[in-house]
This record gives structure tokens, C-alpha cells and sequence, in this order.
């Protein structure tokens, strides 16, 4: 049950044709532009997610994808063909909705063999290979019953099946998990990327979770204000975010603006520090600096308590806003107290410079 | 909101008020078509169901009932198919001048019957130089009709949204396979909301009828209307307004029992 990602040039290396490749793509809505300028190769087999907050435009590439929308200008590719005036029905993709979609008048098996159906499949066959699908998302006992009658996790799965019993090269996930309690959402999050690694399939997946896109994805495009803001693995996304947005919306983030990084770090341009990566010591530790260290004094403005650690909130003397997240080791004493002076020391190596 | 008990009365006894003013005389021709006296003499001292026989045997009451059973009927099928075609191109596509479109729909339901009537009257006998006839009422009644279907599936397509018929595209099926297998079973009960008001709508109109009827096509309620002040004929009246009653009741009641977004109908 890991989750190690597999890279994404090993996938490639698989077909050098991309599943899904996007040119120029934008779409307006009168004058509102909902995504612009978006070039996207989307590798065979791969994991990609694309990630943003509401109104960011991920949502609109994947229904652009699917073909629910016009491309306003650009072009969709599936698989090296030009797919961008083609209906939904005659696209070899298909879509787990956001709120499943399942069609309420028919039970769950008739639900999975839809697809099937409509593509004149005889009865028998058709059944038989709606209720592997089933089986496959360990469902095979509920095939009988109405969508209706499921729990939100049984109708996500149910969504999936119907999806992936017409053997599609690519499946699109509106954010899939979004309706799932935290519990559910992790388990379900462990068997997306089983099925996935198992189909071999192409999963484009959008969710505004960016915990979830960095433990399921092989690469991520951070989407804002309809354009992608970085694209990358998450390794690449987390450690070198490309912009101040990046490193504000994956994760929490040290952000330095040009003049305080000019005068806590003596660099020019904006920089971030990821929380995890600040030390803290109890009191003023006169040590001085070592090479490639930087040292601050401040003061526990909140110490919060996560189970796993604590977040701890600091301010320099000059007023800068600083968190720092502690690994909990067991013993106690490792939490700060408000008030209390600290020694905060991170490594210049883990000082990132933003772009913009 | 709390009331006063005294506030609840006075609402409790104005309810009551309002509902015996419209029931209490639908119950007394219900009364009146077993009422043995020809004169209908009040209180009525017994129970006879010779008037119910006399109808039965009248020929023109009979003829009546078949004429206006079969334009309900047909005005009813003409409206769930226009209606509903009218109802998909109006809440799921976008094309110039789509708001007068809707509004033209709507806007026979809200027209006096005596203007629809008239207008109709000129336009089949001055404009297309026809005869009135039967079907003359069923295209005049359709006009009235399709406004119930119409609404009753628009309110239902706008409640389903758009990700059912979307899934169903997503999953290769085309425009007419998903209206087969997804959107039709999704309207089923509006359609049969609307079905059946349209049904009602038609069977008891009688202005645009007037205007609109052929020589010897006789509806029920036009026939009422001309039997009502032949003193013979009273009593069987009693009973076909009765039998009107009961066909126009039942399709209501079902109607609103199957859907909860009827809207605004007369």
C-alpha cells in the first residue's frame, strides 16, 4: 500500500505520443476569461493533477478535455488527434463527476453497463463485465441495488466503475473525493492510485487539496486565474515553488517579500522558507551563525498543538512573521511556550528564490 | 410564526368560509342529480337515480362526452410532445431571441379565452380559409395546453441539471439515446403532471371552444350550456356536470400527487 510515485519519464518512455496535449487553450464566458495560454503534454499512464482554487479554471480544462465546452481558441489533442470540435460521445475519455452523476432511475449494475449498452453490447455480455467492474471496486454485492440506496463513498466508487468498464486510455476525476468525510477520503485516495497503477491508465485528476494532488500525483499544474502558475512533479512543486502564489497555495510557507529578504537574508527578490525547515532553540543561543546558516532571534507569538507536532507562530524583533512546524519526538519539553524567546536557525540551501 | 388563538380562529373560520363558498355548490348539483324532484325543490325528500338513467340514455349527452374525451385527448398528446420539445430547447440551448420565445409560450394560459377565441376564429376561418371543425378545437385547446406541459417539464429539467445528460455523452451515448435513456425517465412524472392538467385544461374549456367548434361538433360544457334552460333537460344537466366534476378532479389530484413543481396554472 505504498504511495511512491512513479516518475513520469518512465510512463513516457512507455508511448512517446501524450495521452492529452493542449495548445493555446482559452475560453471565455463573454468577457470573462475562465482559463487562457494553457499548454499542457499529458504523458501516457501518467498521474497528473491539476490544482487551484475555486474559479482557478482546472475545472474548465477537464470539462474542455471531456468536451462539455468549446475551446474559445487552442486545440485538445487525444492521443495525437485533434479532438477540439468533437462531441463528448465521440471522445475515448470519460469523467467521475464531482457529484457522481450516477443515473437515479436505474440500479447500480445498469448504471456501469450504461456505457455499454449504449455501445450495443449484448445483455449477457454486458452484465458480466459491469460486475467485474463492480468487483473491482469491491462493490460486486450491491450491483442490485439504487444509487439511492449507497453511501457517498459506495456511489464514488460506483462512478468509477462506470468509467473504467469501457477500458478508457484516459480518465478525467473532478475532484472526486471532495464530497468524502477525511477518513473515507484517504482510503479512497490509497485505491485511486492502486486502480490507477493497475489500469495503467491516464488519470487527470483536479482537486483543490493540495495534500491530495502531492501524495497521488506523478507531475501537478498549479492553476490560477485560468493560466497554469508552475508545472512539475510535487517534489519540484513543494521544494522549488516558482512563485510567490506556488508557495502561498502548496502548503504553508515562510514568505519573504524583496525588502525583508534583503535585510533578515542579504539576498535581492522575494524568497520562501518551508516551515519544517526552521530550527528552533529554547532562549537566545549566542552561538553565532554557521557557514550557509541563518540565525534569527524572535518570540513565540502561538504554539498550536497538531498531535503529529506543533505549529509554532514566531516575530522578529523587527516585526517579521515567521511559522515553524516541530516534529513531536516524544518528550514534552520540546514545546514553546508564548512569550518565550527563541533561537530560529534554517539553512540557506533551504531558502527558495521566487520568480515573481 | 406563532399565532394568537384568537388570531387562529378567525383564519380557521375565513378557510372554511372561503372553501364552503366554492364547495358548497359543486355538492349541491352533486345532490341535485339524484334529487327526485324534476323542479330540484330543497331539501330533496329521497334518492333517485332515474336522472343518472336518462343521461345515460340521452344521445347527446353521450356524443358530447366522446367529442370532448377525444380532444382532451388528442390536444393533451399534441401539448406533451410540443411542450416538451419547447421545454429542451429553452433550458438547454441558447439561440437569439430565446427570452419572446418563452415568454409567447407562457402567454396563451394568461390571454383572456374570449381574445384566443376570436383571434383563432379569424385566423382558421378569414386567414387559412378553413372550415372549423373537430380538430379546429384540438389546435385552439393546444395553444392553452402546451403552457402546462411546458412549465412542468422546464421546472423539471431545470431541477435535474445538466450533469445526468452530460454523464450519459461522457459514457458515447448521442443526443437522442440519452434523451431516450436518461432525460425522458428523468420528466416521466412531470409529463404526467403536465399530461393530465392539459387534460383537465381541455375537457371543461368552453369560451375558445365556442369559437372555435365546427357545426355538430358538441363538447360536454357546450352542450350544458345549450341544454341548461330547457326545464326538461335540467336534471340531466345535474348529472353531467357531476360526470364533468369527477374527469376533472381526478387528473388534478393525480397530478399534484406525482408532482411536487407544478407551477402556477390558471
Amino acid at each position: 500500500m505504498s504511495l511512491s510515485t512513479s516518475a513520469p519519464a518512465e510512463a513516457a518512455a512507455v508511448d512517446r505520443t501524450p495521452a492529452i496535449t493542449l495548445r493555446g487553450l482559452r475560453k471565455t464566458y463573454g468577457d470573462v476569461v475562465a482559463v487562457d495560454h494553457v499548454d499542457l503534454d499529458i504523458a501516457d499512464g501518467e498521474f497528473f493533477s491539476m490544482l487551484g482554487p475555486s474559479g482557478s479554471g482546472k475545472t474548465t480544462v477537464l470539462r474542455l478535455i471531456a468536451g462539455f465546452e468549446q475551446a474559445t481558441a487552442g486545440t485538445v489533442d487525444l492521443g495525437g488527434v485533434d479532438v477540439t470540435r468533437s462531441a463528448p460521445f465521440e471522445r475515448d475519455v470519460h469523467t467521475v463527476f464531482q457529484d457522481y452523476a450516477l443515473f437515479p432511475h436505474m440500479s447500480v449494475l445498469d448504471n456501469v453497463a450504461y456505457g455499454l449498452r449504449v455501445r450495443k453490447m449484448g445483455k449477457k455480455e454486458r452484465r458480466e463485465r459491469a460486475q467485474q467492474a463492480l468487483d473491482t471496486v469491491r462493490l460486486g454485492h450491491l450491483g442490485a441495488r439504487r444509487p439511492a440506496q449507497l453511501s457517498g463513498g459506495q456511489r464514488q466508487r460506483v462512478a468509477l466503475a462506470r468509467a473504467i468498464v469501457l477500458q478508457p486510455r484516459v480518465l478525467l476525476l473532478d475532484e472526486p473525493l471532495g464530497a468524502l468525510d477525511l477518513k473515507l477520503r484517504e482510503q479512497m485516495q490509497v485505491e485511486l492510485k492502486q486502480l490507477q497503477r493497475e489500469l495503467g491508465i491516464t488519470f487527470v485528476f483536479v482537486t483543490h487539496d493540495q495534500e491530495e494532488a502531492l501524495t497521488l500525483s506523478d507531475r501537478i499544474a498549479v492553476f490560477d486565474a485560468g493560466r497554469i502558475q508552475q508545472l512539475g512533479t510535487p517534489r519540484e512543486i513543494y521544494e522549488n515553488p516558482a512563485s510567490a502564489y506556488v508557495a502561498g497555495f502548496v502548503g504553508t510557507t515562510n514568505l519573504f517579500d524583496a525588502a525583508t529578504s534583503q535585510r533578515v537574508l542579504g539576498v535581492a527578490g522575494e524568497h520562501a522558507v518551508r516551515p519544517e525547515r526552521l530550527r528552533l532553540s529554547p532562549g537566545t543561543d549566542t552561538a553565532a551563525a554557521r557557514d550557509g546558516e541563518v540565525r534569527l532571534e524572535a518570540v513565540v507569538v502561538e504554539t498550536i498543538y497538531l498531535g503529529t507536532g506543533n505549529r509554532v507562530h514566531l516575530r522578529t524583533p523587527d516585526g517579521v512573521e515567521l511559522v515553524a512546524l516541530e516534529q513531536s519526538t516524544g518528550s514534552l519539553d520540546t514545546r514553546e511556550h508564548r512569550g518565550e524567546d527563541v533561537t530560529v536557525r534554517f539553512a540557506r540551501a533551504d531558502v527558495v528564490p521566487l520568480s515573481s | 410564526m406563532t399565532l394568537s388563538p384568537l388570531s387562529r380562529r378567525v383564519l380557521a373560520g375565513l378557510t372554511f368560509g372561503v372553501l364552503a363558498l366554492i364547495y358548497v355548490p359543486l355538492l349541491v348539483v352533486v345532490a341535485n342529480s339524484v334529487n327526485p324532484s324534476q323542479s330540484m325543490t330543497w331539501p330533496p325528500d329521497g334518492v333517485t337515480l332515474e336522472w343518472w338513467r336518462r343521461a345515460a340514455d340521452s344521445a347527446g349527452a353521450r356524443e358530447a362526452l366522446v367529442t370532448s374525451l377525444q380532444v382532451a385527448a388528442v390536444a393533451t398528446a399534441l401539448s406533451l410532445v410540443l411542450g416538451t420539445l419547447l421545454a429542451l430547447a429553452l433550458q438547454r440551448y441558447s439561440f437569439f431571441g430565446k427570452n419572446a420565445v418563452n415568454l409567447l409560450v407562457i402567454l396563451p394560459i394568461a390571454l383572456p379565452g374570449v381574445v384566443t377565441g376570436i383571434a383563432l376564429n379569424n385566423g382558421f376561418k378569414g386567414i387559412l380559409g378553413v372550415d372549423l371543425a373537430l380538430w379546429t378545437i384540438v389546435v385552439a385547446h393546444a395553444t392553452f395546453c402546451i403552457v402546462t406541459v411546458f412549465n412542468n417539464v422546464q421546472a423539471r429539467l431545470r431541477r435535474m441539471g445538466t450533469s445526468l445528460e452530460e454523464a450519459s455523452a461522457d459514457l458515447g451515448a448521442g443526443v437522442l439515446t440519452t434523451f431516450r435513456l436518461v432525460t425522458l425517465p428523468q420528466l416521466r412524472s412531470a409529463l404526467l403532471a403536465g399530461g393530465m392538467l392539459a387534460f383537465a385544461l381541455s375537457f371543461d374549456e368552453i369560451i375558445v371552444t365556442t369559437f372555435t367548434a365546427g357545426q355538430g361538433a358538441t363538447t360536454l360544457p357546450i352542450w350544458i350550456l345549450n341544454n341548461m334552460f330547457r326545464p326538461n333537460q335540467a336534471p340531466v344537466v345535474n348529472v353531467v356536470a357531476v360526470v364533468l366534476i369527477i374527469f376533472s378532479i381526478i387528473p388534478v389530484w393525480l397530478a399534484q400527487r406525482l408532482s411536487s413543481d407544478v407551477e402556477g396554472v390558471r
